[in-house]
């Protein structure tokens, strides 16, 4: 059997040395191909365990595992190759036209010095036509809609050509239309076998597309396992603190509060 | 898909174009500035007067042509120091008096002039170890503070340094003699090219250079480094580590032509706002395109200020006010088409 795209064994971590734990022992494997939400309230861990990933920060002990290697051992540079980020927002103080910034997402393959070139641009805009913002390519990127900036993000993410996409909170700015646009282009990046890992406080988001839900309160894992078995009523009930009902509409989990 | 990458977009090769544009008329703004000037008559040197007049052709190559060429360096440092500044800070209203390196300069020209005989190579030696400093003192400040980004950190710092020499500078001037040294520290912080000579021109070129080669080289790095810390970090940059190497070519750069110059406010802040508008904010094209503006508007300036009256109109007086105008001009269009 091939090695997990993302793992964490016995992962824990503290911002402070001697501080208390954000995360403890937190243990899970994300399947190369598969889309992960990872489920919590506010406060539960979850960015931080996106940061861990990412490998912006190190564990305070246990290992974390890219695609069955040690993260420490990556250079920045490979890891980046293999592992990118779509942000929850992403100010932009310039005003870089859409193809502009979707090109950055070519740094992880280019040295120091060197330029973008044909090929690179080729890359961009066959992104930017997946995520269907070909028409917006010359638009500075701070006058775009945040649906179409949270497109935009992806369309770099697309061209930096990892396997693996880390997403923070992707829609939690968006209205109904916009959010809808990029989940389902997430979704089908999923169905395309590239390994989607993303954060929500939005239990019905991730019963929309995660195949896995990782379940965190205060810094544990509750559960993680397939989507159907993780969004139940006793456990997000447990979870969020308030009593929910998880309903079946059309062969989806659907979670409705109670009043 | 190649195919269709292949030909560029029109917009940007417009933008090219402009660049070019203005690459040529930096280069006729170059030669025209050795002709003109107030001998034998005011505005003009007749090109013959080269071959027949001795007194022109030194004058021409003596003080004309290094006077230009420390234009030409001056300009290309502050345009593109702003220009990089203001990128790797994300912010479009830092220039390279911030972080402590003019008021450094300002500290260290004007205890040189008090304490240390004043002598010309004391006065920018210590002008540039003191702006060197104001960045260095900047930087271990930040380290220390324990909240907010790198960017944030470095700011405040800046302003503290800031502040900090700028009420030195003050303590010096009021030590100074005031008919022999006060004088000299006022002049200094005025800003000016008429005391530049080819030594001099030597002295700016093995730093400016390399500093600018390196900051031309990283121009689309520059982009990365815009965005923030996390995103460039997962786009395979190491934020801090890069950031610094390209505050330090700026700030280098800008500490050896500000010894020589004086305080020539303005330039870093303003070019890179035109030069944005002209060819678009990626900085592959927004950095050359604020060393060559830069360098036309230090150019055009010290062409008046050395000829427009008998008497030498102190540099950094008048990239203030045209800068400060222009300025004005930027933020009120900006607000008109911000309500239309």
């Amino acid at each position: 059997m091939s090695a997990p795209a993302l793992a964490f064994r016995g992962v824990s971590f503290a911002y402070a040395p001697g501080g208390p734990d954000v995360l403890s022992d937190v243990s899970l494997e994300v399947a190369t191909g598969s889309i992960t939400a990872v489920l919590g309230a506010n406060g539960s861990g979850k960015t931080t365990l996106l940061r861990l990933l990412l490998g912006l920060l190190a564990p305070t002990s246990g290992t974390v595992e890219v695609e069955g290697r040690p993260q420490h051992g990556y250079s920045r540079r490979d890891l980046s190759q293999r592992v990118g980020l779509v942000p929850q927002s992403e100010p932009v103080a310039f005003e870089l036209s859409v193809l502009e910034f979707a090109l950055l997402g070519r740094a992880p393959h280019l040295g120091l010095l060197a330029l973008p070139g044909a090929a690179d641009h080729a890359l961009a805009l066959e992104a930017l036509e997946r995520v269907g913002l070909t028409a917006l390519k010359h638009r500075a990127v701070p006058t775009l809609s945040g649906g179409e900036a949270q497109l935009a993000t992806i369309a770099r993410a697309l061209v930096q050509q990892s396997a693996i996409l880390l997403s923070d909170e992707p829609t939690s700015h968006l209205d109904p239309a916009n959010t809808r646009r990029v989940l389902e282009v997430l979704r089908r990046l999923g169905r395309e076998g590239r390994t989607v890992v993303f954060t929500t406080h939005d239990p019905n988001l991730a019963a929309a597309i995660a195949d896995q839900v990782v379940l965190l309160r205060d810094g544990c894992v509750l559960a993680a396992a397939r989507t159907a078995e993780v969004l139940t009523t006793e456990r997000l009930s447990a979870t969020y603190g308030m009593e929910v009902e998880v309903v079946q509409l059309r062969g989806r989990p659907l979670v409705v509060p109670h009043s | 898909m190649s195919a269709e990458a292949r030909p560029r977009p029109g917009e940007e090769r417009r933008a090219t174009a402009r660049l070019w544009a203005i690459a040529s008329v930096l280069l006729a703004g170059a030669l025209v500035s050795a002709a003109i000037g107030r001998y034998p008559g005011p505005f003009l040197t007749p090109p013959a007067a080269l071959f027949h007049d001795e007194l022109a052709r030194n004058l021409i190559l003596n003080l004309r042509v290094p006077r230009i060429i420390a234009a030409l360096l001056l300009g290309a440092t502050l345009g593109g120091a702003g220009a990089v500044l203001q990128m790797v800070f994300r912010n479009p209203l830092v220039d390279s008096g911030f972080l402590g390196v003019s008021p450094g300069a300002a500290f260290g020209a004007s205890l040189a002039i008090v304490f240390l005989g004043g002598a010309p190579a004391t006065v920018q030696g210590s002008a540039a170890a003191f702006a060197l400093l104001g960045m260095a003192a900047s930087y271990l400040i930040a380290q220390r503070i324990r909240f907010g980004d790198w960017v944030l950190r470095l700011v405040l710092a800046g302003i503290i340094v800031s502040a900090t020499l700028s009420s030195a500078t003050g303590a010096v001037k009021y030590l100074a003699d005031p008919l022999r040294q006060l004088p000299d520290i006022t002049f200094w912080m005025l800003g000016g090219l008429w005391a530049i000579t080819w030594r001099d021109v030597l002295h700016m070129l093995p730093v400016v250079l390399p500093c600018l080669v390196v900051l031309y080289l990283m121009r689309w790095r520059l982009n990365v480094l815009s965005l923030r810390d996390e995103t460039a970090f997962s786009l395979g940059v190491a934020p801090g580590r890069e950031r610094l190497v390209i505050v330090i070519a700026a700030v280098a750069a800008t500490a050896a032509v500000v010894s020589k110059a004086g305080q020539v406010g303005w330039v870093g802040l303003i070019v890179p706002h035109i030069a944005r508008r002209l060819v678009g904010s990626d900085a592959r094209r927004a950095l050359p395109a604020s060393m060559l503006l830069g360098t036309l508007f230090v150019l055009a300036c010290d062409d008046v200020a050395r000829t427009l009256l008998n008497g030498e109109i102190p540099l950094g007086l008048l990239t203030s006010f045209v800068g400060a105008l222009f300025f004005l001009g930027l933020v009120l269009r900006r607000q008109a088409v911000g309500r239309s």
